[in-house]
């Protein structure tokens, strides 16, 4: 009886989720993804990641401790932001590089502005973007080094990385792309081209995006949302109408995979609300066809995501889901 | 002798302001497009810094000796005159004498006209104030501002370039950060160098105590903060 009555103030349902549980999915979804980029650009990404990961964590721990805040570095989100970076690094830049880029995520972007849930953009996105400006050149320079080892044993693996790529040269299919020439989509889907560590491989970065999905950890509308806009864009803008073969290259193509199901996810820089994130997706679907048909170089997703990062504030305050029982007609 | 320190004081008091307790750029946050805009080499922000110290002495004494003679009512477009003929003036030196740094600097020599820096001392100052202490002031204010784009300038290419006057000061091997030339690095070397300024609590206008007794803004922001909330707690 006592129970039945048991009269409590809300929230009444309680959910285990955490925040802790929900950057362990993130991790976990991005395990197929780092694990194709290892093998497909060897020892050398793996050592990139791991930078990316420890100067994250490192760089939070010390502001917390020097600022003498609560630590959160247990949260793991420091570790998701460290890989997202190491996932959007060119494995030929040197890993200083990593660093200094987790650095500026974790210090400028991201505890600057309050630390987690507080900052305005993504935090990895910033320290790519950061990196992309510094060193434009050395960002967008996908060559593998050691490629076209005949018979490639563990040896050589260790020795040189990289012996799943055959094909790849410096420039992206995107790039290719952009100067006219043709791409092969299958390659693209499976992720033997150029590119950084984690984008190439439009597949791995699926499972880990259904994964994320089925967790219910992300919710569809951002990601369908922003791949349709964008096809529709690219399909009208292109300049090619409904190519199937150049439709694909652009949707496997470049970060698009990654921002779509990773980057443009991230709950503190994406609306709350479902109509919010509609409007969201389509935002970041046309933004990134601007830049890629009419920007100077061939990619534009993290330019796309900070931007329309800026817009989510805009966004929530504007669209607000209806508070239950408001603004509806009586029955008669 | 008193007289004469009396006579000293009322020199130095205004060029130690501009120079430290009420610098522009650090303090006033004055004439920021400037300031973020033409800082990405040394040599581009000492030739800004000086243009507009020159324009600052020389509008400062034109104003202060026509002060009695301007209507209060038409002042804003007889500085503007004023203020204007001395940009004309050194615009046409600097193409002549140094091409490079006019061509570098571009439409802010034209935009010295509309600097705060200068309307502002005109209005607050030289208006109210003998030709002499007018004069000190611009110089002051002058070299308060060529000091503060010259920091931030200086910091600037040094991470962008390697280089400060353009002679190579990091090793070889130090890969510039491109973004430090660029409009975003003007932004985080303004804003670390005004932290700095405040973690040192340095003697200025920002870290002095919010009780000024005519009420006016101190510039200090976090105690001034702490105010309002502590007034809202009483409401």
């Amino acid at each position: 009886m006592k129970d039945l009555y048991n009269v409590s103030a809300s929230p009444h349902t309680f959910d285990y989720e955490s925040t802790t549980s929900i950057m362990r999915d993130v991790i976990i979804a991005l395990i197929p993804a780092s694990v194709f980029g290892i093998y497909n650009f060897g020892l050398k990404a793996l050592l990139m990641i791991l930078t990316c990961i420890v100067a994250c964590i490192l760089t939070e721990y010390l502001y917390q401790k020097g600022m003498k805040l609560p630590l959160t570095t247990g949260d793991l989100s420091a570790v998701v932001t460290g890989l997202l970076l190491g996932l959007n690094m060119p494995v030929g830049a040197p890993l200083w590089m990593g660093a200094v880029g987790s650095i500026f995520a974790i210090l400028v972007v991201k505890m600057l502005f309050g630390g987690i849930g507080q900052n305005f953009m993504n935090p990895a996105l910033g320290g790519r973007v950061f990196l992309v400006i510094s060193f434009g050149k050395i960002m967008a320079d996908f060559t593998v080094p050691n490629l076209g080892i005949s018979s490639p044993a563990i040896t050589d693996y260790i020795a040189h990385g990289a012996l799943a790529v055959d094909g790849i040269t410096g420039a992206t299919p995107l790039t290719s792309l952009k100067a006219g020439g043709s791409v092969d989509i299958l390659n693209m889907f499976l992720g033997n081209t150029g590119g950084t560590i984690g984008e190439t491989s439009a597949f791995a970065l699926l499972i880990g995006g259904v994964y994320l999905l089925i967790r219910k950890v992300i919710n569809w509308r951002i990601p369908v949302a922003y791949l349709l806009s964008f096809l529709a864009f690219m399909a009208i803008f292109g300049g090619k109408g409904f190519d199937v073969n150049f439709l694909g290259a652009h949707l496997f193509g470049g970060g698009l995979m990654i921002g779509a199901w990773f980057m443009a996810t991230d709950y503190t820089t994406s609306p709350i609300s479902s109509t919010g994130r509609l409007l969201y997706g389509l935002m970041l679907g046309i933004m990134t066809g601007v830049f890629r048909v009419f920007g100077n170089t061939a990619e534009g997703v993290s330019f796309a995501i900070i931007f329309c990062n800026l817009f989510v504030p805009l966004i929530d305050k504007y669209v607000r889901p209806r508070s239950f029982g408001k603004g509806v007609e009586a029955y008669e | 002798m008193s007289d004469n320190v009396k006579q000293k004081n009322k020199y130095m008091k205004p060029l130690i302001n501009g120079l430290i307790h009420e610098n522009p750029t650090f303090v006033l946050m004055l004439g920021m497009c400037p300031t973020l805009a033409v800082t990405t080499s040394a040599s581009n922000a000492l030739g800004m810094g000086l243009s507009t110290a020159l324009v600052l002495i020389a509008s400062n004494i034109m104003i202060s000796l026509l002060r009695k003679v301007i209507p209060d009512t038409v002042r804003m477009p007889a500085y503007i005159v004023i203020v204007a003929s001395f940009v004309t003036v050194v615009q046409f030196l600097l193409e002549a004498f140094v091409p490079s740094l006019h061509e570098s600097l571009g439409i802010y020599i034209p935009l010295i006209v509309v600097n705060c820096i200068i309307l502002g001392r005109a209005e607050a100052f030289a208006s109210r104030n003998s030709v002499g202490e007018s004069l000190m002031d611009g110089i002051g204010m002058g070299i308060g501002f060529t000091v503060g784009l010259l920091a931030i300038g200086i910091v600037r290419e040094l991470i962008g370039k390697g280089t400060i006057f353009d002679f190579t000061i990091m090793p070889d091997a130090y890969e510039p950060f491109n973004i430090f030339v660029l409009a975003p690095g003007a932004f985080f070397v303004l804003s670390g160098l005004t932290a700095l300024q405040n973690k040192l609590k340095l003697k200025s206008a920002t870290n002095v105590s919010y009780n000024n007794s005519d009420g006016s803004c101190s510039g200090d922001c976090a105690s001034c903060g702490a105010s309002v909330s502590e007034a809202k707690k009483e409401d």
